[in-house]
């Protein structure tokens, strides 16, 4: 398999799709060699136990360069927009991205949106700031588009960036490389909608990086929407690097694919840092979703806080694995993880892991996970007030989702989250 | 940190005396030959013979694991010595044959044969290198029913219950070091107690390497028939020497429909100096199968080794059976410690309780690593854990590692883990009280590990209360 990555790399650049300055391509080829180097992870892999990728490893997929021109209306995009149609909406189809479908006002004083294309003309080394997977390091290899977005120094965005990314009927057999930089200034403020979505039932294989970088008192909210096909594949790895004082909140909800599978890394680069990581997912049918997280606390008095919940039906399978490393400098460390499912079926299945690695002294950090199904008291209660069970079941499984999504601070995407939600858990609003 | 902690942690290993007793040892390395002499040295029946050179092959084709969270140089296993026994002319009449010298090494080690005897009712099996030396109590036992000797013994008078249970809870291939005890093994204690039967007393084996260069692979089986309860009791010390010892020892308990095994561990094996020089390598596979209506306990102190590497497990097979963990791991120095325990539920309504305290000081690395899983038939399972860290100094780590594989909607499993340290004002508190830094600080931390003591029988409480003020001297202040 790694020999016909290994022609398409080759194809790839002498087609011109590693055009750009020199230093560019080499940084492809050192990324490509990489990922040569360690191949695909397997279920022997630790962070890969319980994941097998197979079906993703297993087949070759074509370019998304290589794709036909689809046919994409504004229509069809309308149910994946978010908030009010003013809102700056950058929209890629099949990785490409297409103008006529995205909506681009007049851009704020001190915000910056160009293609990656362009930034990474510019600057060659942004490429390399991800040190990821074997997925991370093709999707560096091989990344065309995507958006780079920065928000100077002490401006503060009123309006959430929204990025969509959709999979048409083309996708299907193709791999999207997509890559999102967001970089936040000194104490401006930020909000970034990342979404992924099909359009049909195409079996597509999205491989998304999303670099963040948090400057020194600045505040971001980061949300990302993963509702794809169920018959795509999704891989994706967000990087977070936060600088002094500085505040990131991600609230990531995963609904879609057959397999998805999303890394979060967040490193608290400096003192008096707080990171919140909320996440939410959903799975049914044969979907296997899973969700790594890892916080590293390099440095002291920094706070970190994560609550991930799943709600689990049919035959579909979660993983979970939130890892939390302070090092012996981190002193004062308060980091507090949760992680929380519901099985709805017998043949649900969920594997966690929450793990902790402390090496300083003076600090707090707790963990916690549970499994278990609906407390039998809460629908007897709702029974006895005259809500049918059907109907106690699904409120009392609404109200375990919607204790998270409570935790995005921006309401025109907690509403409409709200309303995913419930739609895909059958409640009315 | 000041002084009286520290100090309290830098106590030197009392136990590190050697005995220098003549041995029957075999020539270092392993190959098929040895795994044939051991066993012909022991005399041992021809069905034990090819069950251990199925383990030896077996573990020819192994690799050693190292996804413990733990490094050490690589082990030669040909460089070591696979068995080693006293010399003895003729086989032990009674106790009062043993040699003086063997009974003076247990009685520095606190366990003196004959006053135990008389004084705390414990039925000792002791094992001194890997043979068995004598073993009290057992007309008594006897009388009811219960076999309690060396595993040689129960090798000679029972074959047929060691054929039927032995590998059947911790099979020949289960891991590299498992394997290598199966080929290997020189003894180790064997208990049956019979249906219905209560043991009146707690039964203990007090482990000790002395031989130079020797690894010390004993095999514990245990035996609970329907409706029988047992417990337990295993300590372990071992001399001082600078360069490490293996210890891979296989302990298995069967507790039959009802039955109920709780199992004590106080191990203080020679942890190394400072430096990490010297020291045990403790990599023990302990696993038990518990039948419908069965519990098996599991308790352990671990202060000592200078690596730890163990998982005491439950099989829980039966409908309503039920598995325990209750553990207090000490690092202290250089010492590391990869354990913790898996909690299979097969069975329904099967439930278990995991308790896990490790106190980390020095440059000592303390990890908990388990895993509890709920296959799709075990409907109704239950599991808490919880497991705690302490922290006492900077330079050690705390890690935790637990896999929880829930395959089973009506199941609940429920996981919590904190970490903090000693504080300023606990100590400050206990101290304004009259006491001083060192006790205020053993009060803290007995306390810390209450849930886990409470669980021990009281001879083996108090011991463990030492020990851990012993292993911890110096390390806070």
């Amino acid at each position: 398999m790694n020999q016909a990555y290994a022609e398409a790399f080759e194809r790839f650049t002498k087609n011109g799709g590693g055009a750009g300055p020199a230093e560019l391509l080499g940084l492809r080829r050192e990324a490509f060699e990489h990922f040569a180097r360690t191949g695909f992870p397997t279920t022997k892999d630790e962070e890969w136990r319980f994941t097998p990728v197979a079906p993703i490893t297993g087949r070759e997929w074509r370019l998304s360069a290589e794709a036909k021109t689809s046919l994409v209306t504004p229509a069809d995009i309308a149910p994946f927009r978010f908030g009010p149609p003013a809102w700056c909406t950058l929209v890629f189809v099949d990785g490409r991205f297409e103008a006529g479908l995205s909506h681009q006002p007049k851009l704020p004083r001190g915000l910056s949106v160009e293609p990656l294309s362009q930034a990474l003309e510019a600057d060659p080394a942004l490429l390399s700031k991800v040190t990821g997977t074997s997925f991370s390091a093709l999707n560096a290899a091989f990344v065309k588009e995507g958006v780079s977005i920065r928000v100077s120094a002490g401006v503060e965005l009123a309006d959430p960036i929204h990025i969509l990314s959709v999979a048409s009927k083309a996708a299907d057999g193709a791999s999207l490389n997509t890559r999102i930089v967001l970089h936040v200034e000194r104490g401006a403020r930020a909000q970034l909608v990342e979404s992924y979505a099909g359009l049909f039932a195409a079996a597509s294989f999205t491989n998304a990086v999303t670099q963040v970088t948090v400057e020194a008192g600045a505040w971001v909210e980061h949300s990302r929407i993963q509702r794809e096909s169920e018959s795509a594949y999704h891989i994706g790895l967000t990087q977070v690097d936060q600088a002094r004082d500085s505040h990131y909140r991600s609230f990531t909800l995963a609904m879609g694919g057959a397999i998805a599978r999303h890394d979060l890394r967040a490193r608290l680069g400096d003192e008096n840092v707080e990171t919140l990581l909320y996440g939410l997912y959903l799975g049914r049918r044969e979907q296997l979703i899973d969700n790594h997280t890892a916080i590293f606390h390099d440095h002291p008095n920094c706070r970190s806080w994560e609550v991930y919940k799943g709600i689990l039906d049919d035959a579909s399978h979660a993983v979970f694995n939130g890892k939390v490393f302070v090092t012996p400098e981190a002193q004062k460390t308060d980091a507090k993880q949760t992680n929380r499912n519901l099985l709805l079926s017998d043949r649900a299945k969920v594997d966690t892991k929450p793990q902790l690695e402390i090496f300083a002294d003076d600090v707090k950090c707790t963990h916690g996970a549970t499994v278990g199904r609906l407390d039998e008291i809460a629908h007897f209660y709702l029974q006895s007030r005259g809500v049918p069970r059907e109907a106690a079941q699904q409120l009392l499984t609404y109200a375990f989702a919607a204790e998270v999504m409570a935790e995005v601070t921006s309401a025109p995407v907690r509403e409409r989250l709200d309303g995913l939600v419930r739609e895909r858990l059958g409640v009315s609003s | 940190m000041s002084s009286p902690v520290e100090s309290l942690v830098n106590r030197e290993y009392k136990w590190g005396f050697v005995t220098d007793i003549e041995a029957d040892t075999v020539p270092k390395g392993l190959s098929e030959e040895i795994v044939r002499l051991i066993s012909a040295k022991k005399q041992e029946p021809e069905f034990l013979l090819e069950w251990r050179l199925k383990a030896y092959r077996g573990w020819l084709k192994m690799t050693e694991p190292h996804w413990p969270n733990v490094t050490y140089p690589p082990i030669d296993y040909q460089d070591l010595i696979y068995y080693s026994a006293p010399r003895t002319q003729k086989p032990l009449g009674s106790l009062d044959e043993v040699d003086p010298k063997l009974l003076e090494a247990y009685t520095k080690l606190g366990i003196p044969l004959t006053e135990q005897k008389l004084l705390a009712g414990v039925a000792v099996d002791a094992i001194f290198d890997s043979v068995s030396v004598g073993t009290s109590y057992k007309k008594q036992l006897g009388a009811m029913g219960i076999i309690f000797c060396s595993f040689s013994e129960a090798v000679r008078e029972h074959p047929e219950l060691v054929r039927k249970y032995l590998g059947s809870v911790v099979p020949t291939s289960d891991n590299f070091f498992a394997a290598l005890n199966s080929a290997v093994f020189s003894d180790g204690s064997f208990v049956y107690v019979p249906k219905g039967v209560r043991c009146p007393m707690d039964l203990s084996t007090y482990f000790r390497i002395n031989a130079q260069n020797t690894g010390q692979f004993e095999r514990t089986l245990i035996i609970a028939d329907e409706g029988a309860s047992v417990s337990y009791l295993e300590g372990c010390t071992a001399p001082k020497r600078d360069e490490n010892q293996l210890h891979a020892a296989v302990v298995e308990l069967v507790a039959l429909d009802g039955a109920s095994i709780k199992y004590s561990t106080v191990q203080n094996w020679y942890a190394g100096d400072e430096e990490g020089k010297g020291g045990i390598y403790n990599f023990v596979t302990k696993r038990g199968k518990a039948a419908r209506g069965a519990k098996i306990s599991w308790t352990q102190v671990e202060t000592g080794s200078a690596i730890t590497w163990k998982y005491p497990s439950v099989i829980l097979q039966g409908d309503d059976s039920v598995g325990e963990f209750y553990s207090v791991a000490v690092v202290n120095g250089r010492q590391q410690a990869d354990t913790g325990t898996k909690m299979i539920h097969i069975g329904r309504n099967t439930r278990s309780t995991i308790v896990s305290k490790g106190i980390s000081a020095g440059r000592g690395n303390n990890s908990y690593r388990g895993q509890v899983k709920v296959l799709p038939k075990a409907a109704g399972a239950r599991n808490y854990t919880q497991c705690d860290s302490m922290l006492i100094g900077n330079r050690c780590g705390a890690h935790t590692f637990p896999y929880i594989d829930v395959q089973n909607p009506t199941a609940s499993v429920e996981h919590e883990a904190s970490t903090s340290k000693i504080g300023e004002d606990q100590i400050f508190y206990l101290k304004q009280r009259g006491l001083n830094t060192e006790n205020a600080i053993s009060i803290i931390v007995n306390g810390f590990c209450k849930e886990v003591f409470k669980e021990l029988p009281m001879e083996f409480a108090v011991e463990a209360q030492k020990l851990l003020g012993i292993s911890l001297e110096g390390s806070v202040g």
